[in-house]
């Protein structure tokens, strides 16, 4: 270009004005693209928070037949001690019948298929599914109607997923640790 | 008016110093005082200064609230209680706050209702339209985590229901959930951050409030006829003629306010929230407050869970882009003799809607009736009864609107304000 090097109106080649502009911008953006990190952050769970994010359970306290809710993590956690006849029925159903199949073994520990630990929280929107209601034999959740069976699996109703087994092991025969 | 100029003149020593140096006694007087309004305004339009009253009873209530209220699991319902039982005046001021949503709702829907039917978001008020959408949202926003601070078990498994919406987002929906509720539930954390959030929003609102206020001062109020104000004879100045109609208003719409507040103040609510929340046992009827029982409805009636989440956020972001879906160039629904029965029949399917939202969807709508069952459901449900009107709510603003007022014949519309009511003068003297 044939302008002077004088002139500073902003046509022709970056000149120092132009860089100074580009320089302060490029500051003033990076400064808040470094503030948002933190500022998001500090929404996700604390460390205190995390820390609760494993339990241990006395099995002992559950009789066959029954189940026991204890809290996890702010929600409910279902632990059942299942009879043979719910084991079987749980064992029994083909993985085409369900709505996100997954086999009643893949849910229990091998050997202690009596002990169903599941996240007693609806898959649809969260609310706590009743026991021993629902046309499974299973879980009914009151709020949107979805039913699950023995094994806590969706079989009918809007809830698209079954009720989550959460990650636990046998400490020893009486004893577990969930999460 | 834009170009209506100023026609405030500071008479003392102290105005005239001070409107040199902030006008604002200048700024209210032309926009509350000597403002030019239409002069055929009817009582539906008295709802844009009752829905600011609400907004400062809510504010002004609220932050007396406040200071009783104690934002933790383990207290919030007892503060609650305490400030129903033993602090002075507290039963009153909660009650007016608790009802005061209601209200605020209510009047809310008929400022709403009103602007669809006088096609008061047709051009020039798009952005005057788009911002009071912007406000409706922001209200449910703030409702909802008002619903939530008493800790009751509405409140939590309200809190739980709504927030897992944001969990069935695709791939990103679990991070985000835990995000919001700071937490892997609904706990402590989330309590906490949406009584912040309680108390700045109505503070948002009414910021926006005020820019709608502006954009209306912009392009002048809209009237019932539909026309633009052509001349002097078209308007009335805001005080005395606006300020006293909407004083009326405001007073009969206070006397409905206080048959809540002092005769059923727990009409509106629901007995359950009585309840301290309890995490382990959801209550057998979830139900919102009845001013989200529509949106509530559309989010059932969408077999599929996101599906349904995108519809009910679906059916509030349609009224954002009204103003481009009426294709119309008449603005008042009196002229428009086609399109005023669409719009009868879409004020009765919101209606509907809410009170399927307050249904069991598996209940039969008449009791008794044979039925036969219909994909995933029984047809002589409230779930098909939903989807019809889901249907019909959604068709009238993306089919209905453009269609209708490409091919309807509007009646003649009169060429002024003046006009329009020198023609109805005659014709109640012909009567």
């Amino acid at each position: 270009m044939s302008e002077p090097a004088t002139d500073h109106g902003g046509h022709g080649d970056p000149n120092r004005r132009d860089f100074i502009y580009i320089a302060a911008g490029a500051a003033a953006v990076g400064a808040v693209a470094m503030v948002i990190p933190p500022l998001v952050d500090q929404m996700n769970p604390a460390a205190d928070t995390l820390a609760l994010a494993s339990t241990e359970f006395d099995l002992s306290k559950v009789q066959e037949g029954m189940q026991v809710v204890i809290k996890w993590r702010g929600k409910p956690l279902f632990v059942r001690y299942r009879t043979p006849k719910e084991i079987k029925e749980a064992q029994d159903v083909k993985l085409t019948d369900l709505k996100d199949p997954q086999a009643d073994a893949d849910r229990v520990k091998k050997g202690k298929e009596q002990y169903l630990i599941l996240v007693g929280s609806c898959t649809h929107l969260g609310c706590v599914p009743t026991f021993g209601a629902g046309d499974y034999g299973g879980w009914f959740c009151p709020c949107h109607g979805s039913h699950y069976d023995t094994s806590g699996r969706i079989r009918k109703g809007p809830a698209p997923l079954n009720l989550a087994v959460p990650d636990f092991q046998f400490l020893s025969d009486t004893k577990v640790k969930i999460g | 008016m834009s170009d209506h100029p100023s026609t405030y003149e500071p008479k003392t020593g102290v105005e005239k110093w001070l409107d040199q140096r902030l006008p604002i006694v200048r700024l209210a007087y032309d926009s509350f005082v000597d403002y030019p309004t239409p002069r055929n305004l009817n009582y539906w339009w008295t709802f844009g200064g009752i829905l600011s009253v609400c907004l400062m009873i809510q504010i002004v209530t609220g932050i007396i609230l406040a200071m009783h209220y104690t934002a933790h699991i383990d207290l919030a319902f007892n503060s609650v209680e305490r400030i129903m039982r033993d602090v002075n005046y507290g039963w009153l001021i909660r009650y007016v706050h608790a009802n005061g949503a209601s209200m605020f709702f209510f009047a809310v829907f008929v400022h709403m209702f009103r602007g669809l039917y006088y096609g008061s978001y047709k051009a020039p008020r798009e952005v005057l339209w788009i911002l009071g959408c912007l406000i409706f949202f922001l209200m449910i926003a703030t409702a909802f985590m008002g619903y939530v601070l008493p800790w009751g078990q509405m409140s939590f498994h309200g809190a739980v229901v709504i927030t897992n919406l944001i969990g069935s987002i695709p791939v990103i929906g679990g991070p985000i959930l835990t995000w919001l509720q700071g937490g892997f539930a609904v706990d402590q954390a989330t309590l906490n951050r949406f009584f912040s959030l309680h108390y700045l929003l109505p503070f948002v609102i009414a910021g926006v409030v005020i820019l709608h206020i502006w954009a209306l001062h912009v392009v002048g109020q809209n009237n019932p006829a539909g026309v633009d104000i052509k001349s002097k004879e078209d308007t009335v100045p805001f005080t005395p003629y606006a300020t006293v109609k909407d004083g009326l208003g405001i007073i009969f719409f206070l006397i409905l306010f206080s048959i809540f507040v002092f005769f059923m103040p727990n009409a509106l609510g629901h007995a359950d929230n009585y309840i301290p929340a309890n995490p382990l046992v959801t209550p057998a009827h979830i139900v919102p407050e009845w001013y989200l029982l529509p949106f509530y409805a559309i989010l059932r009636a969408i077999p599929d869970k996101f599906g349904g989440v995108i519809a009910m956020f679906g059916a509030i972001a349609v009224l954002f882009v009204l103003p481009w879906l009426d294709t119309s160039k008449v603005r008042s629904m009196r002229y428009r003799p086609v399109m005023r029965w669409f719009f009868v029949i879409f004020v009765v399917v919101c209606l509907g809607l809410g009170w399927c939202g307050a249904q069991l969807p598996d209940a039969p709508v008449v009791p008794g009736l044979p039925s036969f069952t219909l994909l995933d459901g029984e047809f002589n449900s409230y779930l098909w009864l939903t989807r019809a009107l889901t249907l019909y709510y959604f068709a009238f603003f993306l089919l209905i609107m453009p269609w209708v007022g490409l091919k309807e014949d509007p009646l003649p519309v009169p060429a002024s304000i003046s006009e329009a009511i020198l023609a109805e003068h005659a014709k109640k003297k012909g009567a």
